[in-house]
């Protein structure tokens, strides 16, 4: 009986006050518009950061004359007594001679013969552990030379400048994006709590007078809260319903075309809509009930 | 106006026990009430007023008449003295206990203070559904007391769709659909013609009959000639004057034990 009632109220109240209605329904239907497509785009962002991260490797080149045996000797080392270490590819003589000539065959064409030497490429469990692993393979002298560990490997790189741009860009792109998304969710709740604080404002008077008759708060308050929690559920429903039109018709014909979209870290639409939907409700419904207390003070 | 005169339910209503006049319904001490702006609303009024009473509250605009009310309602606080309803003192009652103490009071509000979103049915209906009367009740007592204030044509139509005087025959409804023992009416005929005004006079005197206590202010002075029941003169916040009128009917209170009354309670 009570529920039915304060149900019946709720939709009373929107019925007679359709512009705030629409106002509160329509902040929540923004507001999730924008978290919805703004959310997908950072994860893709934060994977394609990562994905460029992952590219970051260490090259550990042998000596010219090294025989089948020490370079069994090493990848052994590498693979088992290194750490942090993802994964080794071993990267012959010939092989690297093909890929440098197809990028400056002319320098090569003037060469002659093939000065390059065998070498390694070691992938990093993680990236920013790349320092670490040539560290290990290639231990400073207290003099500040480098020396190796074994006397089949002639030298440990890695494209240093290149490696400290990937790792800083990356990790910029990620905070900004982080940032950007905690600023988006705080406008938001703002935006759809005070929407709804004014559209109370105008009927603080109704408040008053029920305060008058002898309504006790709770009273008052439970037809607001369900008017927030049908709003927010009406303003969910449809943010989501254009969101998945949006990207079936949009976003999954491109994906195809473009690997960033169908980046593997972005959440899945359902588990996306349910978060949004929750987040609408609790905040509507919160932001009525709470906004409501300053006027219940007669 | 025939509506009013056809229902005798409420006149015909049992009455309630004769008051114990030890008890006033209303007590106001040395009461004192000045508004934050430096206005003062009620200047040391001291009054009381018996169980089954009916009294006028007269005086000038900004005489204080509806500071008295809304003390009484507990809407503000005085800023001195002591202000008692059925000799509890108001200051005891906690913020949570407020509405149970105002569903005890039916006020007619000098702006109506109807709800806009509600039609006159629902208006009325409010002060039943706060304190969780059944629908079988509400369903009865509701056109029951719209017939009694004749607007039983306009149940479905909202408070913007009324004239002034139906408006205030709503507040009137509401105020006693919940047939409160203290009903106070705040200028209940300031929008009425003098023929209406006659009609929701006979039925603040019918609703007394039943033996609520009822207070009315107002600048209507031929209606309080012609009533002719107790009068408190209000100035500037003070009692200047205190007069228990012609007797009415042989029903009422003897006039001069009331005058009894409150002279021992005002010289306490
Ligand atoms: N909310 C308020 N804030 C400040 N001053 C107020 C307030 N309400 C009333 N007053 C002041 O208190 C005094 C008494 O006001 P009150 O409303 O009690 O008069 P009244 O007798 O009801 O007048 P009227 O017959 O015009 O209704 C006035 O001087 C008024 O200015
Ligand atoms: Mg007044």
């Amino acid at each position: 009986m009570k529920l039915g009632f304060f149900l019946k109220e709720a939709l009373r109240s929107m019925r007679r006050n359709p512009i705030p209605s629409f106002a509160a329904m329509a902040s929540v239907l923004v507001t999730l518009l924008v978290l919805g497509v703004f959310i997908p785009v950072v994860q893709a962002t934060t994977g394609a950061a990562n994905e460029v991260r992952d590219k970051v490797a260490l090259e550990v080149y042998l000596k010219p004359d090294v025989t089948d045996a020490q370079i069994q000797r090493v990848r052994d080392r590498l693979v088992n007594e290194t750490e942090h270490v993802e994964s080794v590819r071993f990267v012959s003589k010939e092989e690297a001679y093909k890929r440098e000539s197809k990028r400056n065959p002319e320098a090569y064409e003037l060469l002659g013969s093939n000065p390059l030497p065998d070498s390694f490429r070691i992938t990093p469990d993680d990236p920013d552990n790349i320092q670490a692993i040539r560290n290990a393979l290639a231990p400073m002298t207290p003099s500040g030379e480098r020396t190796v560990v074994d006397p089949a490997i002639d030298e440990v790189k890695n494209r240093k400048e290149e490696t400290d741009k990937i790792l800083t860009a990356t990790h910029v792109v990620k905070l900004a994006m982080g940032v950007l998304c905690g600023l988006l969710i705080v406008a938001s709740a703002l935006l759809v709590s005070n929407t709804i604080r004014l559209s109370l404002f105008s009927r603080r008077r109704e408040v008053e007078v029920m305060k008058l008759v002898g309504a006790t708060d709770s009273f008052i308050r439970w037809p607001f809260v369900l008017e927030g929690v049908i709003l927010g559920c009406l303003g969910g429903v449809l943010a989501i319903l254009l969101l998945a039109v949006g990207k079936i018709a949009f976003v999954d014909p491109l994906a195809e075309d473009f690997a960033l979209i169908s980046a593997p870290e972005t959440m899945s639409l359902p588990l996306l809509a349910l978060l949004l939907m929750l987040a609408a409700i609790v905040v509507s419904a919160l932001g009525s009930g709470l906004s409501l207390r300053r006027f219940l003070k007669v | 106006m025939a509506a009013l005169e056809q229902s005798s339910r409420v006149a015909a209503a049992p009455r309630r026990e004769r008051p114990t006049p030890q008890v006033p319904v209303v007590e106001l001490r040395h009461v004192t009430k000045r508004y934050e702006g430096g206005d003062v609303g009620l200047d040391d009024c001291s009054l009381a007023i018996s169980r089954g009473e009916f009294v006028f509250i007269v005086g000038h605009s900004g005489s204080g008449k509806s500071t008295l009310m809304r003390l009484l309602m507990k809407e503000t606080e005085p800023t001195e003295g002591i202000v008692r309803v059925a000799g509890r003192d108001l200051r005891d009652i906690g913020r949570r206990k407020v509405p149970y103490y105002r569903r005890n009071i039916g006020m007619v509000f000098q702006d109506f203070k109807l709800l806009p979103n509600r039609t006159v049915y629902d208006n009325v209906a409010y002060a039943l559904q706060v304190t969780g009367s059944s629908r079988r009740e509400i369903r009865t007592k509701v056109p029951d007391i719209l017939r009694l204030t004749g607007l039983s044509t306009k149940l479905h139509n909202y408070p913007d769709q009324l004239s002034g005087g139906e408006q205030q025959r709503v507040a009137i409804a509401r105020a006693f659909v919940n047939h409160p023992p203290l009903l106070l009416a705040d200028e209940p005929t300031g929008n009425l013609d003098p023929e209406t005004s006659i009609g929701i006079m006979q039925l603040l005197y019918r609703i007394n009959r039943t033996g609520s206590t009822v207070i009315v202010a107002t600048h209507d002075v031929a209606m309080v000639d012609k009533m002719r029941r107790r009068v408190i003169e209000l100035q500037r916040g003070r009692v200047v004057r205190d007069q228990a009128a012609a007797r009415y009917s042989g029903g009422e209170p003897n006039t001069a034990e009331l005058g009894a009354i409150l002279k021992e309670h005002l010289e306490l």
